[in-house]
């Protein structure tokens, strides 16, 4: 990290007066390569230091929970995967649990292994993507050139899973809309090969590079103290030492019987939170491999249920969550006994990431870091205005 | 676990209680007691992570409920805390001193759902809709349909097809004629 020279202008008055002409504000977005989807920071800057930042929001907004008030519960699942692009099979994964919770349908065994291998493919996607985020951010566009080309790799085994690329509406009330696709394994493990071969390049291009350590190290540090105030979950959390992953801490779906442990490390910068999302790359990849090894080959894969055009879910209210790359994510359902929901409401991650958190962490970081510390703190703006 | 809610009856006379799924329990408090509910709750009883703070509308009841989430790392359990508030005139106690981010949600149920949260900073700055001048959306009165036949208008100098009879000129040329003498074919 970047350490400015204060000496000239010490920060006396606590007060940011613009017009003493200290000071000049800018704003960072919402077009602007170094932010994360269409959202706006408004920067008070000293010299190149920031000393003000505010999150705005609002570029993105379509009302999804309003839009599915106002429609059936298999009619919302084009709605859903669209509030976090990157990573859309978590929220249709979400949307069919709450409802099998409501109206307690068991789902088969087959279907949660397969649930459990597209949310492991899309979490490796959704890094794939976010690293060349970071890359980029720091400078390193080639690593993001090579990551995209991967994570379209996974999105072709997607098609041929589900027919869509990027929304694949897989997972449906019950279970999953269908089973593998001839040549299915053979081709996926294709693909895992290719990605360990890119995660082995990306570990020398971008966690070697002397550029990328001394710019990444030490910025933005969440200490273990800032975890319960500010609500923060996932890497972020992890890689300051705490050890809390709902995959193992409240397994659903399949992750009980698979292998792996809690990825943690001790100190939660740029740098560090970087590494332990490269881990945890390693780790989807690991457990992709063993769904396929572990998964029943035959059986059921849909369980029975209503007319779904017709379907009235009793009344009640729950609230289901899932491990998201970013951290927990979760879907809290209120049904009236209607053929609608009551109220569909969508906990993503980065509403506390990027509204209370980025400001506090962008203090006193220079300008040119900022678009490297957003990216860390794998902020996704759908998740906040939905 | 009931040991916990008994407690909780005793000394905030708790409600409704409700258990959703394994470790999951929902609540209703009155409003006066919430704070201090909450932070028993995050002193003593180590729910330490607030998830979120939403609304839902009952209309037909005329009341907002607003729904609490806390979760408890060292037992991994949640707790959902409903509060009822009358819907002519909403307004709820503030808790941004208790989590940092709880002042961003209440910003945001102020512009949805037009709640109070007197004392909330930045509570009143327009978050998501910027120049907005209609009743907040999220209420169940607000017809997405109707302010959008009102607000936009489609595209002047386009026409449109029937889909059935554009199709069936276009895949059958050679039949335009009669097609176009008799439009039900």
């Amino acid at each position: 990290m970047y350490k400015p020279d204060r000496s000239k202008f010490p920060a006396k008055d606590k007060k940011i007066e613009l017009s003493s002409q200290k000071y000049v504000k800018v704003w960072q977005g919402p077009q602007h390569p170094g932010v994360t989807g269409n959202m706006a920071l408004e920067v008070t800057l000293s010299g190149d230091e920031v000393v003000d930042l505010k999150t705005h929001v609002g570029y993105l907004h379509r009302g999804f929970e309003k839009l599915m008030e106002r429609r059936r519960y298999i009619q919302c699942y084009p709605i859903v995967c669209r509030i976090c692009v990157p990573e859309p099979d978590t929220n249709e994964y979400l949307l069919a649990t709450a409802i099998e919770k409501l109206s307690g349908i068991q789902i088969p065994k087959k279907a949660t292994w397969l649930r459990t291998l597209t949310l492991e493919m899309s979490r490796l996607a959704s890094f794939l993507m976010w690293i060349g985020g970071q890359a980029g951010a720091f400078g390193l566009g080639t690593v993001g050139q090579w990551t995209v080309t991967h994570r379209d790799y996974i999105l072709d085994l997607f098609e041929e899973l589900s027919g869509g690329r990027v929304y694949h509406m897989y997972t449906i009330p019950g279970g999953v809309r269908d089973e593998f696709p001839n040549n299915f394994a053979e081709k996926l493990e294709k693909i895992l090969q290719k990605t360990e071969k890119l995660l082995k390049k990306i570990k020398i291009m971008m966690f070697d590079n002397a550029i990328f350590k001394s710019r990444a190290k030490n910025l933005g540090v969440i200490t273990s103290e800032m975890i319960d105030k500010f609500g923060i979950v996932g890497p972020n959390a992890r890689a300051a030492g705490l050890k809390r992953d709902l995959r193992k801490d409240e397994p659903y779906l399949a992750y009980q019987e698979l292998d792996f442990e809690i990825l943690t490390l001790e100190k939660s910068d740029a740098f560090n939170r970087a590494w332990l999302r490269y881990q945890e790359m390693w780790q989807s990849i690991d457990l992709i491999r063993q769904i396929m090894k572990k998964m029943p080959q035959t059986g059921e894969y849909h369980a029975k249920v209503p007319n779904v055009l017709n379907w009235k879910i009793p009344p009640g209210e729950v609230y289901v969550k899932a491990e998201s790359t970013r951290g927990e994510y979760g879907y809290y359902m209120v049904s009236d006994g209607s053929e609608y929901p009551r109220r569909v409401y969508v906990r993503g991650p980065s509403y506390t990431h990027a509204m209370a958190v980025l400001p506090e962490l962008a203090k006193n970081v220079n300008i040119a870091d900022l678009a490297g510390l957003m990216t860390s703190l794998h902020t996704y703006p759908p998740e906040i205005e939905r | 676990m009931e040991n916990f809610i008994e407690k909780l009856k005793k000394l905030f006379s708790v409600t409704n209680v409700v258990h959703t799924k394994e470790k999951q329990v929902f609540l209703t408090v009155e409003a006066e007691k919430l704070p201090l509910l909450l932070t028993h709750l995050r002193d003593y009883e180590n729910f330490t992570h607030f998830a979120f703070l939403t609304a839902v509308d009952w209309k037909e009841e005329e009341k907002f409920q607003l729904t609490y989430m806390l979760h408890n790392y060292n037992s991994n359990s949640d707790i959902g805390i409903r509060v009822f508030l009358d819907r002519q005139a909403p307004e709820m106690v503030s808790i941004h001193h208790l989590w940092k981010q709880v002042s961003t949600y209440q910003r945001e149920l102020y512009e949805m759902f037009g709640i109070q949260f007197p004392g909330s900073p930045e509570v009143e700055e327009p978050m998501i809709l910027e120049g907005w001048q209609e009743i907040p959306p999220m209420r169940r009165e607000f017809d997405t349909k109707k302010y959008s036949e009102e607000t936009y208008f489609p595209r002047s100098g386009r026409t449109t097809h029937d889909p059935k009879k554009h199709m069936k000129k276009k895949l059958y040329p050679e039949w335009n004629p009669i097609l176009n003498e008799n439009e039900d074919v």
